[in-house]
Order: structure tokens, then C-alpha cells, then sequence
């Protein structure tokens, strides 16, 4: 359990107040926060985050959003395992993607659009860079990681983060190795007792900056792409310096930071009940990755968009029956279809509520996050780009409200992204590409 | 096993069935054997140098090939990159983010640590350091260049080596102690972009256009045959500008075909092109199919490898045989998937044996083995779409259209739950006319092997109702899976698509517009000439002065 789980703000404040010796248990409770609460001992102010959250094949049609605009009531059906949590997310609906005369790469060009601004064209290249990537520019930079990518399913190909260029990155797979990534050897804990800077870390800094040196050489011979391949090579280079750096200095102390219990892989797969599993665990790592500030940004996919999630001992995957259900002639929709949307938003009440449950400061790790939470289709048996249902989850440091439904009346889904980036503090003031491209945002989900 | 050893094949690996003595003799028909280097002349064709990213593959073989087997790789691999259906051409896109820098640097630690441990270095260094505890230049020095010459396919360059000795100078004040100093530069090349990129340098021939260098020919040869790095004699004739030479240029072709390290780029070639990279994140339903297991699908991947391995190398065999070829082998447990005894001499269950597929069974050819049939299925069933549209776009080159946009389903759906059948199912798809497009250049082929589940066990009925496995390829009828076999072996698209295939993977991209010409036309018929034999093929390009003239048009 994390220290900040058993000791409310508080006890921790009632124990500076008193200006008693600090216990064994409290090393560190006087210098954590300031006496708001909304700042670090240091002075400066807890993190902003951001993260994705993706899952395949949408919903059903009038099966999602709520009758009526405005503050949210009772949502549809398929939303019941988020009901409890609404006050924490926007929905947005009637917003729609649009192909710009470009083919639909079905299964891609909604979810890469939504996230980039752009329809994708070819196979994998997309040369614009995603939102968490043009976010984290502005909040990631001085974290240890620029930001974590995980997935549920199995398959490190989900990932939809895209650096400008094309670069995509790849998702962790396995909760052990997240852990490891971040909890391991070159963890430096914030609240650690001692602090002794290694010379081995030290002496790799001297070798990276021998390749570093070689990179007017290296690139004088290449053409324009691989120049700038190479240019994202030599950033990530930096970033790796970057890390070095930070494995060389003492971390400000952080109160919500506490390293979690190590975790042993569960059975990866896509059975439904073990994807759920491993979003659990993947994003509870992340929470605490957030809370000690070793990254500031993260996408999580529970599956990838042509979703193979199935039941135990059923033949057909989600996507199958997407394709195959017939339509239920008492209900009106598709009824297995139905459910493992409904499976995939208990995933989605998962990832909120571990943000929500999180203390930090005055509040919790939700209070200063902004989950942006996509999708590939709107209806997925017509692999439609036509409203897509789209979620901001959490206030984002204050800067969104919350419990709202917003409709789109047909408007481009990239208005979401662009508010959503505003909110950040992104400065942008239009975003998307060609047919996609827009200066609106949300007005009314902005403070 | 030191490093000399194993960069001039040493490998102590054999080929399957057949001893590898004397069958360069067997081998190279005599039509091939007349045919040598030819020098540049204006009319070869060419294509733009494309720098490519390593594949797993290659890395994994890299590391064993010059520091031994016994170095363990620890860490992750970014995800491979697809493109037009080969990681070698996504390789060319491929990028290194951070995040896969940070696991490169890993697995870069990992290997210099076991490198320059107690226990290894002194397989790897000849020298000793004056003063353990300090830097030592000229041995540093040896150490840096000679396996860098190696990782980088090339001697380094003076001001490369400067920057590396000075780091380790560097590194070494720190850490007080030569081998760790020594661990931090080799970490340092393993994560160089010179290593994890291959650049292919170039200079100009005689007609006023590029072409490779002898360093840049060295790697080129070496991945494609070896999927590896050059070995020691072939850097040391690249050094002596002797790959220019067509006699030395052959007789190192020659050699390096005649390899047993030519098993492991010919592996390498099929992983590629049959997407076995997707074996990784394979998953079959357990309640359905309590027989699969992950031992059981890295069997059913081997199957495949060893019956392609044996049959186009060991037997020199015709490419278009692997579609109908009845000799496999077998493990006892993979046996047990498609419902035969296999016995073994130590009757273990992961044992491999040869094994010929009875006459009368409708089974022949790698189509119909495990590893095609699993790859291509859902977790739950078979799928003849899958299977139908990887047939069409991996062994015949046809790229099967994306659905279309807001289709109407609903022909479909009324009766979903009616079907049986896959067959039944998928008339539906041909009956709306939107999807019939696509869908009637797949399913057909798919349908042909639905005799197969989706872990390849053979069944007669599906939920009650006969298979009817009948269907025609581009124009010949067939009535079960070794006929599709049979009809893929005399599809011309067949060997056409191969061809295709395999240039694109030696360069790592689309072949240009002459050099399609060339493929489609000359070295097609070469192909067919020399009876479809795949290391003649091989044999061809790497001759070929095409597979060097390097030109600036886009890719």
C-alpha cells in the first residue's frame, strides 16, 4: 500500500503544524507539499498529465450516449459500467471524421485521424505527429520517461503514439516488464533516504556523446527521410541522456510517490477477462509512474482496433461478431456485440477510477490528468467514421469541466483534440489536416 | 567458440537430412554455373540505397555470430515493421523512438556485461591492460576496432575511433577499472546508429551513376544470404576493393552459398515473407482447443521452416513443390494436433522426425500445415478469408483491396445466426454485391482448406453439416487442399511473386520500374530455365549487377 493511501493530508499537515520530530514511518511528510496542498516542497506545482485510452470497435448506435446535451443524467445502456463515474468524463458525440476523398483504411483511419488530425494514407507511415506526442512537448520534457505505452491483449503493435515524422511507438505487453521499466534498477525514489550517484551511470554519459559527435558524419550521405529517421534516432539519444541526468540528481520529494509491490505477469491474452486483468494491473502502474513523476504522459490500448477480445470457449471474436451478429429482432442491435462493449467500458472504469482513487495533494491523481479515450468506429458492423464515440476523462489541473455531453451536429472529431491540447496548454490554435483541419474547440468543456 | 571461429562458419549447426559436404557440386546446374559477375554498363538498372533499421532477426544472429551462443540477449524488441508485406521493406521506414532506444541500451548492457565478464573476456581479448584499474589506449583501441569493423560491416573511421577511445578514456577514469570502461564503449557501438542502421555506402562507377561500395556489397551479400554480418574474409576482400573483381566477386558468392550459414538467411527469407512474426502474439481459445500450447505453435512454425529448409536446400528442390510436397516433419506433440502417431527414436515429445504425409490424405505443401493454417485463423475458428487473402497476398503477390466504407450489412446479419457452415456464411458476403468484390477472390481459396481448424486439426462436418472444400484458383478447379496445392504450383503468379518477393527483400524496398522489368522478364525466365531452384535464384541476383547500381529514383 502507498504511503499516501494511509496517511490523509491531514495527519501530514497536523504533523508540520505541531512542528514534531518527524517519525520513522513520516521521513519526509514536512517537506512534501506546501501548506495549500497544490505544490511541491520545492515550489513548484504538481504535474498536468495526459494519457490515451483505446479500445476497438466503438459502440452501438443509440446504445451510448445520453438523450440530451448538456450536464448528463443517465447514459445509454452501453455505458452502465461507467454510470457511477460521470461526473468525472465528458462524452462527445456527432462528431465525425472526415476522408478528404482519401480511401477508409477501415479499423484505422478513425482512431489514427482522431489522434493525429490527419487520414492516413499507405500502409504505415503517417507523417504527423499524435496528440500525446505534441503534448508531452509541452508537459513531458523534464520526466524521466517522455511517456509510457502499454496494451492488454498481447500484441506490442497497439499503440497509436506517433512522433512527428511517422515515428510510432510500441506498447508494453507484459505488466512485469512496465514494472521493471519503471520500478527497476535506475529507479531513483524521490523520497529514498540516500542518494549516491553512480559512476558507471556517469561513465555512459561520455560514450553516448561520442556517437552524438558523429552525427554531422553520419548524416551527410543520406537522403531527406533517413536524415530524418536519424533525427529521431539522436533524439531519443538525448532523451536516454536525459534520463542519465536525472539518475545523477536527487528528485524533489513527492508525497503521493511510493513504489508498488512488484507484479508477476498474469495470462496475457485476448479471453476477455484476462485483457481486463492486465489493464488493471498496466494501469495501475501507470497511476504510480504518474504519481512519482517519472512520466507525465501515457497511451494505454486494452486491444487494437480490429479487437480480438472473446469470450472463454466462444469461436467468434468481438470483431467476427461485429461483422456477423444478426441484428436481434426484439431488441434492435447486437446483442453479444453489446456486451463486449459493455466489457470494454469496465475496463474503461478501471482506468478512471484508479486515477480517481490516487491521492495527491488536495485531491487526487485524476484532478490534474486528462485521459483522452477513443475508438476506431462509430458502428463497427459498418466500419463507420460517423460518430465516434469520444471521452475526456478528468479536469485536467483545473482547466476542463466535467460531466457533460456534448454534441457534435456533425462537426470534425478533431474539435476534441484541439480543446483537449488547449487545455494542456498546447499552443495551438487550430489543428487537423485538409477536410479534418479546425479552430474551434469545445467551448463549453473549457474553464 | 571464439570469434574468429564462428565468423568463418563454424557454426557446428547442420542442415536438416542431408550431410552439406559436396552439394555446391549438386547444386549450381551448369546453366547457372556459366553465368558470372558482369561488370556496370549504362543499361543495368538500379534503385535507391535505403537505410534500414535491424531486424530482430538479424540482431539476434549478429550477436551470436561474433560474440558466440552463449551470450544471452536480455531485454525487449521494438515490434518489427510491415511494409508491402516484408519487415526487410518496413525496415526502411522503421524509426527508434525513445522508448526502443532505452530497451537497445539494454539489451546493448546486457550483452557487454556477459562480454567483458571474468568468466568470457579473454575469448574476446587478446591483450591485457598494463593496469587493470586504468584506461589503456592501445588495448582499448584493438578491442574497438576489431569488433567494430564487425558491427559496423565496416573498419571505423579515425574520427569514429577517436571518439570512442576518448569516451573510454573518459569512462574509465570513472569507473576505475579497464574491462568496465571497456563495457561501456562496446555498449556504445552496440547502440550506435552506424550498428542498428544499415547504411549502405556508395560511390561512383564508371558510367557517372553510384553504385555500392565494396563494404556496401559485403552487407548486402552478407543479409541476404547469411542474415548476418560479412564474415572476416569477406570484409578483408571488400578492404582489397576485390568484390569488384566478377571472378572474386563469384567465388565469394560461391563460397558463402555453399555455407550452412545459408540456412539461416533462407529461414530468415520465408519468416519474412509467411509473417511468422505474428506467431508472437498468436492466441487460440483453450476451452476450444485445449490441445494448443505455445510449444505446440513454435513446432507448427518450425514444421514449416524445416520442410522448406530440406526441401529447397538439402534437395535442391523446385520452389513450386513446397505447395504440394507430401515430406515434412514432425514432433510426437504436433502429431497429436493433426491426429497421427509419430514415433521417435527417444519417443520425447518435442523429438523431430521425418515424415511423409500418406497418400489419400488431402494435405500437401506448407499451405496445409500448421503453421499457415494457425497464423491465419481466429483464436475460436478457422477463417477462410484470412487464410484466402494471405494466399493471395504473400505467395501470389495480390494485394486484396480494403473494405469499403459504410457497408451495408444487413443481408448478412438478417440471417447470421442461421449459418453452419463457413461456406454458408460466406456466400452471404458474394451475395451483396459490395463485399462480393473482395471477398470472391478470397474465400474460395480459404474455403479449400476449411478441412483445417483454427489449430489445423482436420474435420469432416462443421456444426453437423459436411465440408464442401471445392473451389477454383484463377481458372483451375479443385475438390480439397492438396488440390489448392496443386493449383498454386502451376499458378505462373506463383514463381513471379516469389521473384518479386525475394528482390525486394534483398534491397529492402519495391524494385523500381526498370528493375520490375528485369524481374518480370529476364530473371523470371532464368528462374524458370534452372527449374525454379531457390539458391540458383538467390545465386542470380547476387551476381546480378543490378543488386549494386544504386540511383536516385524515389521509392
Amino acid at each position: 500500500m502507498k504511503m499516501s493511501e494511509k496517511l490523509s493530508r491531514r495527519r501530514v499537515l497536523r504533523g508540520t503544524m505541531a512542528g514534531a520530530a518527524v517519525s520513522v514511518a513520516l521521513p519526509f511528510l514536512d517537506c512534501f507539499l506546501n501548506a495549500s496542498g497544490t505544490a511541491r516542497a520545492d515550489g513548484a506545482p504538481l504535474p498536468v498529465r495526459f494519457g490515451t485510452w483505446f479500445y476497438g470497435l466503438g459502440m452501438n448506435p443509440g446504445r451510448w450516449a445520453p438523450a440530451e446535451a448538456g450536464p448528463m443524467k443517465a447514459l445509454g445502456p452501453e455505458l452502465a459500467p461507467i454510470e457511477h463515474l460521470k461526473d468525472k468524463f465528458n462524452i462527445y458525440s456527432g462528431t465525425q471524421v472526415f476522408l478528404g476523398g482519401k480511401p477508409l483504411q477501415v479499423h484505422r483511419t478513425g482512431n489514427i485521424a482522431q489522434l493525429t488530425g490527419a487520414v492516413p494514407v499507405g500502409q504505415i507511415a503517417n507523417p504527423h505527429p499524435s496528440i500525446d506526442a505534441l503534448v508531452s512537448d509541452v508537459i513531458g520534457k523534464t520526466t524521466r520517461f517522455r511517456s509510457l505505452e502499454a496494451t492488454c491483449d498481447g500484441d506490442a503493435r497497439n499503440c497509436f503514439s506517433y512522433r512527428a515524422g511517422g515515428a510510432q511507438q510500441a506498447s508494453e505487453i507484459s505488466p512485469a516488464k512496465l514494472y521493471a521499466r519503471i520500478f527497476g534498477p535506475e529507479f531513483v525514489d524521490p523520497n529514498g533516504a540516500d542518494f549516491k550517484p553512480d559512476p558507471a551511470v556517469m561513465a555512459q554519459k561520455s560514450v553516448l556523446s561520442a556517437t552524438k559527435e558523429q552525427r554531422d558524419a553520419i548524416v551527410r550521405d543520406i537522403g531527406v527521410a533517413d536524415r530524418a529517421r536519424l533525427d529521431e534516432y539522436f533524439t531519443s539519444l538525448r532523451q536516454l541522456e536525459h534520463q542519465i541526468d536525472l539518475q545523477l540528481q536527487k528528485p524533489p520529494p513527492l508525497a503521493a510517490c511510493a513504489i508498488p509491490q512488484a507484479v508477476t505477469d498474469p495470462m496475457i491474452g485476448t479471453e476477455v477477462e484476462a485483457t481486463l486483468a492486465t489493464n488493471a494491473l498496466m494501469m495501475r502502474l501507470i497511476a504510480y509512474a504518474l504519481a512519482c513523476d517519472q512520466t507525465r504522459v501515457f497511451n494505454l490500448a486494452l486491444t487494437n482496433a480490429t479487437s480480438r477480445l472473446r469470450f472463454a470457449g466462444d469461436s467468434t471474436i468481438y470483431h467476427g461478431y461485429s461483422h456477423e451478429e444478426a441484428v436481434d429482432p426484439v431488441t434492435g442491435y447486437q446483442v453479444k456485440v453489446s456486451k463486449f462493449a459493455m466489457k470494454c467500458m469496465e475496463g474503461l472504469a478501471t482506468a478512471i477510477e484508479t486515477l480517481a482513487n490516487f491521492k495527491e495533494g488536495d485531491g487526487t491523481l485524476l484532478d490534474r490528468s486528462l485521459m483522452f479515450v477513443c475508438t476506431d468506429t462509430g458502428h463497427a458492423a459498418l466500419h463507420s467514421v460517423v460518430d465516434i464515440p469520444i471521452m475526456t476523462v478528468g479536469k485536467a489541473g483545473g482547466a476542463m469541466r466535467t460531466g457533460l455531453h456534448i454534441v457534435g451536429r456533425g462537426d470534425p472529431s478533431t474539435r476534441v483534440g484541439l480543446t483537449a491540447m488547449q487545455a494542456l496548454k498546447v499552443p495551438l490554435n487550430s489543428w487537423g489536416f485538409e477536410a479534418n483541419q479546425t479552430s474551434k474547440t469545445v467551448t463549453e468543456a473549457l474553464v | 567458440m571464439g570469434l574468429w571461429d564462428m565468423l568463418n562458419g563454424n557454426h557446428g549447426k547442420r542442415l536438416l537430412g542431408a550431410a552439406f559436404i559436396g552439394l555446391a557440386a549438386v547444386f549450381l546446374t551448369p546453366a547457372i554455373k556459366a553465368q558470372t559477375a558482369v561488370a556496370d554498363t549504362a543499361q543495368v538498372v538500379g534503385g535507391p540505397v535505403v537505410m534500414r533499421r535491424l531486424t530482430q532477426h538479424e540482431y539476434r544472429n549478429i550477436i551470436r555470430d561474433v560474440f558466440g551462443p552463449s551470450i544471452a540477449l536480455t531485454g525487449r524488441f521494438e515490434p518489427d515493421t510491415r511494409a508491402d508485406e516484408l519487415i526487410a521493406v518496413g525496415a526502411g521506414e522503421a524509426t527508434i523512438t525513445a522508448s526502443a532506444f532505452e530497451n537497445y541500451d539494454r539489451m546493448a548492457k546486457g550483452i557487454a556485461a556477459q562480454v567483458l565478464d571474468d568468466d568470457h573476456r579473454d575469448q574476446y581479448i587478446s591483450c591485457k591492460p598494463v593496469d587493470k584499474r586504468a584506461a589503456d589506449q592501445k588495448c582499448a583501441r584493438q578491442f574497438i576496432e576489431s569488433f567494430g569493423r564487425f558491427l559496423f560491416r565496416r573498419p571505423l573511421k579515425e574520427n569514429e575511433l577517436a571518439a570512442y577511445l576518448k569516451a573510454n578514456a573518459d569512462a574509465t577514469a570513472l569507473v576505475h577499472d579497464f574491462y568496465a570502461g571497456l563495457r561501456v564503449s562496446l555498449a556504445g557501438l552496440l547502440s550506435a546508429p552506424q550498428f542498428l542502421y544499415r547504411q549502405e555506402q556508395t560511390e561512383p562507377d564508371n558510367s557517372g551513376a553510384r553504385r555500392l561500395t565494396g563494404y556496401g556489397m559485403a552487407s548486402r551479400l552478407s543479409f541476404l544470404l547469411w542474415n548476418s554480418v560479412p564474415d572476416n574474409q569477406l570484409l578483408n576482400a571488400a578492404a582489397k576493393g576485390e568484390l569488384k573483381d566478377p571472378q572474386i566477386l563469384t567465388r565469394q558468392i560461391d563460397r558463402m552459398l555453399a555455407s550452412p550459414r545459408l540456412e539461416e538467411g533462407v529461414r530468415a527469407f520465408f519468416e519474412d515473407m509467411l509473417a511468422f512474426d505474428n506467431f508472437d502474439s498468436l492466441d487460440k481459445d483453450s476451452e476450444l482447443y485445449p490441445a494448443f500450447s505455445r510449444d505446440v505453435a513454435n513446432d507448427a512454425r518450425e514444421q514449416t521452416l524445416r520442410t522448406i529448409v530440406d526441401h529447397l536446400l538439402s534437395r535442391n528442390g523446385d520452389y513450386r513443390d513446397l505447395f504440394t510436397t507430401g515430406k515434412t516433419f514432425l514432433t510426437p506433440r504436433l502429431g497429436t494436433i493433426y491426429g497421427v502417431a509419430v514415433e521417435t527414436p527417444n519417443g520425447l515429445v518435442n523429438e523431430w522426425t521425418p515424415y511423409n504425409i500418406p497418400a489419400g490424405r488431402p494435405q500437401a505443401g506448407i499451405l496445409t500445415q500448421a503453421s499457415f493454417l494457425m497464423l491465419y485463423s481466429h483464436p475460436g475458428r478457422s477463417s477462410p478469408t484470412l487464410r484466402g487473402k494471405a494466399l493471395r497476398e504473400k505467395i501470389l503477390c495480390q494485394r486484396v483491396p480494403d473494405p469499403p466504407a459504410n457497408v451495408n450489412f444487413s443481408l448478412l446479419e438478417a440471417r447470421g445466426n442461421e449459418y453452419r457452415t463457413a461456406r454458408q456464411r460466406l456466400d452471404a458476403h458474394t451475395s451483396n454485391p459490395a463485399c462480393a468484390g473482395c471477398h470472391k477472390i478470397m474465400d474460395p481459396i480459404g474455403l479449400a482448406l476449411e478441412n483445417f481448424d483454427t489449430i489445423s486439426g482436420y474435420r469432416a462436418a462443421e456444426n453437423g453439416a459436411p465440408i464442401n472444400a471445392s473451389g477454383r484458383l484463377d481458372g483451375i478447379n479443385y475438390t480439397d487442399a492438396a488440390g489448392l496445392g496443386a493449383a498454386v504450383h502451376d499458378n505462373p503468379q506463383a514463381p513471379t511473386c516469389f521473384v518479386r518477393r525475394l528482390y525486394a527483400y534483398a534491397v529492402g524496398r519495391q524494385a523500381t520500374q526498370g528493375e520490375g522489368k528485369w524481374l518480370d522478364g529476364e530473371l523470371r525466365e532464368q528462374f524458370s530455365s534452372d527449374g525454379y531452384r531457390v539458391r540458383g535464384l538467390l545465386r542470380r541476383i547476387a551476381l546480378s549487377p543490378q543488386f549494386y547500381r544504386v540511383t536516385a529514383e524515389a521509392r
